[in-house]
């Protein structure tokens, strides 16, 4: 050859950095995936995700659903938590149920719920009013607490024909002890 | 910066042939090589070691499963740990995972990997389109020399602790959290997280070469449509390199992160979702499969136009085919993820967009027994691997399409169906594409000839072999066997039993190959230019064999009439 002209070698380096900031884009791709996926699940109901919402414009239908509770505790944290009795009501009516936590332990413990409704699909037309699960809580030693969720199932769910034979929505709590200890 | 100093050498009057104008020799030729055909070889005898490694790792497991209950693992804990009993059966039993995880990350990362890309890429896509050496022969350099620094992390990770009481990782080689977080909080994971790493980083480097080089370096004459297929697939697969490893790059990181420095990516307790990763991971993961196999359609369009003496049927169908199961790739992960609640209407379209890389993959095989179709065939050795490539391929392809159903697949995940899946396609397809490149190129790599009769055993060894191993898993799978278990009930005895033959009989194949090579160094004939004939169009043949240090002093020059291979 031998020689690339100049120029070669620099269009070389244009390519090959064109190329490298490709890369990093792709590792920015992925870290932005984590908020992406978030959002993604909040505005599709993917996975359980349940929806917010302040009050149920949409009304009441006749058809009935039962929807259950359930809750579970990581073994990190020293609390017993009992779930609500199910409720049976129309589709559409605003519920407000109580779960009651214990602090076990004789130190202070703050906790932190994560959640989700099955069968998936349902995620998406679950919604709740206020819940215990939006903030941590936190229990003195031996403390009993009622902790509230109000909710609704939107009537829209009667449109949806793989739901048509659904007649119960379980909702799933997972209790943790908080990451954040210090607050 | 990479080029300067290897262009001043070069510029000294040419020498030819031997061409040593006061080249480095020994370790420094090497250590300090830029010499794509020197990185080729390293890449090439570090594969080698990686797949034996790799090999024993699989015998020690198909060893274990050959009878039901646990005869080796618990005997070999105890004398790794000096533990006895219960606690001894606990270490064997994770041992037997550190054995399957490693054996797969080996053969990825360490084996399929640096030889098809880093091995007879290195060597034949600059001779193959006409280039003196690489784009950037200093970064070539590095990219091979991250690579054993990232298989001794790896081997290291086997020997520091992964979940309590045990060492190594044991995760799969998909390492899910939180199996992988909380589930193994030792060293282990770390030390295997950052070999990943380096050979990501490694493969990227290559990668960001490979384009660059194809890209710029074409002979005159030589335009994208004219170039040969080989150069063709590796393009592709630099670009799945380029776009997918960084994603698992990421993913790792967050993974490192979220053991050692509190954050929460995938730990629910802190707001984040184990099943975030998945998706990440299969991103990376399903394009890299077909990084795996791309190399290997490259390897078979020119062995199979070679011995047939006809040029590829389709030349362009060839291309855009290699070009689309790239793209698609990307846009299918979640079929390795039917089982983590996706929703009905997602489930729908990654089993229809995962289908329609039946499409081109079919058109590849179409082609390649059109080419053979009418031609002069000699049955040479790498005519034989290339065959087998098609067949066994095949076999793995279907099983494939059986696997995109997300209702069958509810049945056959995580079972040896898909074991026996993706050894079709990747053990069997892949190795034999390896195989096949290597008595393809052999006589031009290193000039000598090897003895083509051991070489048909070998190859009806293997070909007889591997098919005893992975056949009957499909009967394994399909009456569900589970993956990644030490021990199974007595029904699963007799198809366990053959597939432990079978592995016998592969390795007695793996003895003859590495024997086939001892041989031919030793005899040393030399090989001619092009020991082929008048099949072998490519410019590699044109070259005397060995190749000289330097080739293309004189730009060839691609006659504008010349058909596109």
């Amino acid at each position: 050859m031998v020689a690339l002209p100049a120029a070669s070698t620099h269009g070389n380096r244009n390519v090959a950095g064109i190329l490298f900031l490709l890369a990093i884009g792709m590792v920015g791709l992925a870290y932005a995936a984590v908020p992406l996926y978030e959002a993604f699940c909040a505005a599709t109901g993917y996975g359980g995700t349940t929806r917010v919402a302040t009050d149920n414009p949409k009304g009441i239908i006749a058809r009935q659903m039962t929807v259950r509770f359930d809750s579970n505790i990581d073994g990190g944290l020293p609390w017993q938590v009992a779930p609500s009795k199910p409720v049976t009501d129309s589709i559409g009516a605003v519920e407000t149920v109580v779960f009651t936590a214990r602090n076990l332990s004789s130190k202070t413990v703050t906790g932190q719920a994560a959640f989700n409704v099955t069968p998936e699909l349902a995620g998406s037309y679950f919604n709740k009013i206020e819940c215990f699960c939006f903030t941590e809580q936190t229990l003195k030693p031996g403390e009993t607490v009622e902790m509230p969720v109000t909710f609704f199932v939107d009537p829209d769910i009667d449109k949806n024909a793989d739901l048509a034979t659904i007649r119960d929505i379980t909702l799933s709590y997972t209790f943790y002890a908080s990451k954040n200890k210090g607050s | 910066m990479a080029d300067t100093h290897a262009l001043q050498a070069h510029d000294a009057p040419a020498h030819e042939a031997h061409g040593d104008h006061g080249h480095i020799t020994g370790w420094r030729r090497y250590v300090y090589s830029t010499n794509h055909k020197d990185i080729g070889t390293m890449y090439l005898v570090f594969a080698l070691i990686a797949g034996v490694i790799g090999a024993l790792l699989s015998g020690m497991m198909r060893l274990e499963l050959q009878e039901p209950g646990i005869q080796i693992f618990h005997g070999l804990a105890s004398i790794v740990y000096g533990t006895s009993g219960a606690e001894a059966l606990d270490q064997g039993k994770h041992m037997y995972n550190v054995f399957t995880t490693a054996h797969a990350l080996i053969m990825i990362f360490f084996m399929v990997m640096p030889a098809m890309i880093g091995g007879f890429a290195n060597w034949f896509v600059p001779l193959m389109i006409g280039a003196p050496d690489m784009a950037f022969p200093r970064m070539n350099n590095i990219s091979f020399w991250l690579l054993p620094p990232a298989i001794l992390l790896l081997i290291l990770s086997m020997f520091f602790e992964g979940p309590s009481g045990a060492n190594g990782v044991g995760g799969g080689w998909t390492i899910y959290p939180p199996l992988a977080t909380s589930g193994q909080p030792g060293p282990a994971m770390d030390f295997a997280i950052l070999s990943i790493h380096l050979a990501g980083a490694s493969s990227i480097l290559g990668a960001i070469n490979f384009i660059t080089t194809i890209f710029n370096m074409r002979a005159p004459g030589m335009t994208m449509h004219k170039m040969p297929l080989f150069p063709w697939s590796i393009l592709v697969t630099a670009f799945l390199l380029l776009l997918s490893l960084p994603v698992l790059a990421g993913g790792i990181t967050m993974l490192l992160t979220d053991r050692n420095f509190g954050t929460t990516f995938f730990a629910p307790e802190g707001g984040g979702d184990p099943v975030l990763f998945q998706h990440l991971f299969w991103f990376f993961g399903h394009p890299e499969v077909y990084i795996l196999i791309l190399p290997g359609f490259g390897i078979v369009s020119h062995v199979v136009s070679t011995f047939s003496r006809k040029p590829v049927f389709g030349y362009m169908a060839m291309v855009y085919a290699m070009v689309a199961i790239g793209g698609v790739g990307f846009i299918v992960w979640a079929h390795h993820m039917y089982t983590t609640g996706l929703s009905l209407n997602v489930q729908r379209y990654f089993v229809a967009a995962t289908m329609v890389i039946a499409v081109p993959t079919g058109v590849k095989i179409f082609s390649w027994i059109a080419t053979m179709w009418g031609g002069s065939i000699t049955f040479r050795t790498p005519m034989l691997w290339a065959i087998g490539f098609i067949f066994l391929f095949t076999v793995g392809g279907v099983t494939g399409v059986v696997l995109a159903n997300a209702g069958a697949d509810r049945v056959l995940h995580d079972t040896y169906y898909v074991v026996a899946h993706f050894h079709y396609v990747l053990s069997l397809g892949a190795v034999f594409a390896i195989f096949a490149a290597w008595y393809y190129w052999y006589p031009k790599m290193f000039g000598i000839l090897y003895n083509e009769t051991l070489a048909n055993i070998h190859f009806w060894i293997t070909f007889v072999g591997v098919n005893i191993v992975f056949f009957p898993q499909h009967f394994l799978g399909l009456s569900g066997m589970p993956r990644r278990y030490i021990d199974y009930p007595d029904a699963y005895a007799f198809w366990n039993r053959v597939s432990s033959i079978g592995y016998y009989i592969t390795f007695a194949g793996m003895l003859l190959f590495l024997y086939i090579l001892f041989e031919s160094a030793r005899k040393r004939r030399p090989a001619p230019a092009n020991p082929w004939g008048e099949g072998a169009t490519t410019l590699e043949w044109t070259l005397p064999s060995p190749p000289p240090f330097h080739q293309f002093e004189t730009l060839p020059r691609i006659d504008a009439k010349a058909g596109g291979h």
